[in-house]
């Protein structure tokens, strides 16, 4: 599929992109930018300094009503009642089987006049999968169940997305909020009012959270005002090293910090406990689908596990890819980079368990090359943590 | 050398070709600098051995990116007599002289036949503009 496509969906900052030398790839059903200069590059500046990368292809779902905490505590793994305002949880929806249909971030939120509500942000491929799972879950006699009414909205096309990611990403986005970000917590996220003429006097959502093992934020506001609140970021932040990200960064930062991505460590055929994801599932308490198998499964010895694999030569494992010991084959790379940070190939994948050991010797077969690698504790790069950020 | 005299396989690979002191046709082989822009971040090449016989339009190499492996082709039918290591361990550096020190192989040709299905500068050109277009 070309970038050209369509049926492609546009970002609010689409014209943008191009226009700052974006190369335009198909993502998720999005046109999204692969890169501006070079991955490498805006990968370490990303590391060193600070990026901003357009995550507007991420669906965001919303639900509210005083229905709102029970359908989702029904509808995902983790727990949702307990949670605090403005937390944030990392969760999975899954099937009957307790495979994966996604993950998804949860955050529990007030509007302007103190009514509760949840924001569930999807991964861009599955959000019509999953907007079509709600619906099955919440039917008109669910939804509108007196006193536990439900309303369930897809806001993917009203809200741009941002994920500010990097050791400077509050000193760019402090002037910007009315909130203290120094203070803000990890998995946590507020309301903010947008400090800027830009923004036009609208609010957004801002939260410590992101996909690249760097301290960082995401920021959700108004499609109308993304463009210049875009660009007053990066007015912000060029002064202390900022460039622009695509996905090709936000790939390689994902990697490089163990984080999984749906469609290769994650999909309908995966459970969370294989891919090292259990303290996601609660399994006590409210009933959701897949719940009862996940109970099952968690009783039960893995087949395989998701680890992190480094290779001794220089040519990169890529998905797909047969991982063997023992002259054998004991699994199968989900995702396989260069690692800009550590200089050499990275992967993870499945392997037979007894094989999961950090220091096992691996070969990977690489289009015919059986490549030296060994098994490697996850994440292959964690920041120096500083502060109260958890 | 000037990228306006070079012929191109579709392929994305520039050749350049000489006749040494023994009357041997020499095909000189790398990659353009629309490919390398492409590609970008390049962090592997693997070069064919110098004695392997190649033949046009079939892979002898492959090119790594961050992102993806790509195949280096062969221009042209011959033998390879000599690979530019020094290139392949600096490939940060490819991009600024693709044409000149960028060199990846040597293939002394045995099959001139196939030197006529190569493009001109302006029909690669052509062919690149068009690529841009679709992507």
């Amino acid at each position: 599929m070309s970038a050209n496509d369509p049926a492609l969906l546009r970002s609010p900052l689409h014209e943008w992109h191009i226009k700052h030398g974006a190369r335009m790839v198909p993502f998720g059903g999005w046109c999204m930018p692969l890169h501006y200069t070079s991955i490498i590059h805006e990968h370490r500046t990303t590391r060193s300094a600070v990026g901003i990368a357009d995550i507007s292809h991420m669906g965001r779902l919303r639900f509210e009503g005083p229905g709102a905490a029970v359908f989702l505590a029904e509808l995902i793994t983790r727990r949702v009642a307990d949670m605090v305002l403005n937390q944030i949880r990392y969760s999975f929806v899954t099937n009957e089987e307790g495979g994966i249909l996604d993950d998804v971030l949860v955050g529990y939120y007030h509007d302007a006049y103190g009514q509760p509500f949840y924001v569930m942000v999807v991964n861009a491929a599955n959000r019509t999968k999953i907007v079509d799972w709600v619906h099955r879950h919440l039917p008109p006699e669910r939804a509108e169940r007196p006193g536990h009414e439900v309303l369930f909205a897809d806001v993917t096309a009203l809200w741009a997305m941002f994920a500010v990611q990097g050791p400077r990403a509050v000193e760019v986005l402090q002037p910007l909020v009315d909130v203290d970000l120094h203070d803000m917590k990890y998995y946590h996220g507020a309301q903010v009012r947008i400090l800027h003429p830009a923004a036009e006097r609208q609010g957004g959502i801002i939260s410590r959270t992101g996909y690249t093992g760097e301290d960082g934020f995401e920021l959700s506001i108004g499609v109308g005002i993304a463009q210049g609140v875009w660009e007053a970021i990066l007015d912000l932040g060029e002064p202390l090293g900022m460039v622009p990200t695509g996905i090709g960064a936000r790939d390689t930062l994902r990697l490089e910090a163990g984080m999984p991505l749906y469609g290769h460590e994650l999909s309908e055929d995966v459970n969370p406990f294989e891919a090292g994801l259990g303290f996601a599932c609660h399994l006590v308490g409210y009933d959701f689908p897949g719940r009862d198998a996940l109970k099952r499964i968690q009783s039960q010895p893995l087949g395989r596990v998701l680890v992190g694999i480094e290779l001794d030569g220089r040519r990169p494992a890529r998905e797909g890819c047969t991982i063997l010991a023992d002259g054998r084959p004991i699994g199968r790379v989900t995702s396989g980079t260069y690692s800009p940070t550590l200089q050499k190939p990275i992967a993870m994948g499945y392997v037979r368990p007894e094989y999961a050991r950090p220091g096992t010797s691996l070969r990977v077969d690489v289009r015919g090359h059986l490549e030296a690698a060994r098994v490697v504790r996850l994440p292959f790069y964690s920041r120096k943590r500083k502060g109260k950020s958890q | 050398m000037n990228p306006e005299e070079l012929r191109y396989a579709k392929t994305h690979e520039w050749v350049h070709v000489e006749t040494d002191a023994s009357g041997r046709k020499i095909a000189t082989v790398g990659i353009t600098a629309f490919a390398l822009e492409a590609l970008t971040d390049l962090v592997f090449i693997d070069l064919p051995e110098v004695g392997r016989s190649v033949q046009a339009g079939v892979p002898m190499g492959e090119v790594e990116s961050v992102k993806a492996v790509s195949d280096l082709y062969s221009p042209v039918d011959g033998e390879v007599i000599e690979v530019n290591t020094g290139a392949a361990d600096q490939l940060d550096k490819l991009p600024e002289d693709p044409y000149g020190a960028g060199w990846l192989v040597k293939i002394k040709i045995t099959d001139e036949a196939g030197l006529k299905d190569l493009l001109d500068y302006q029909a690669y050109q052509k062919q690149c503009a068009e690529e841009m277009s679709e992507q």
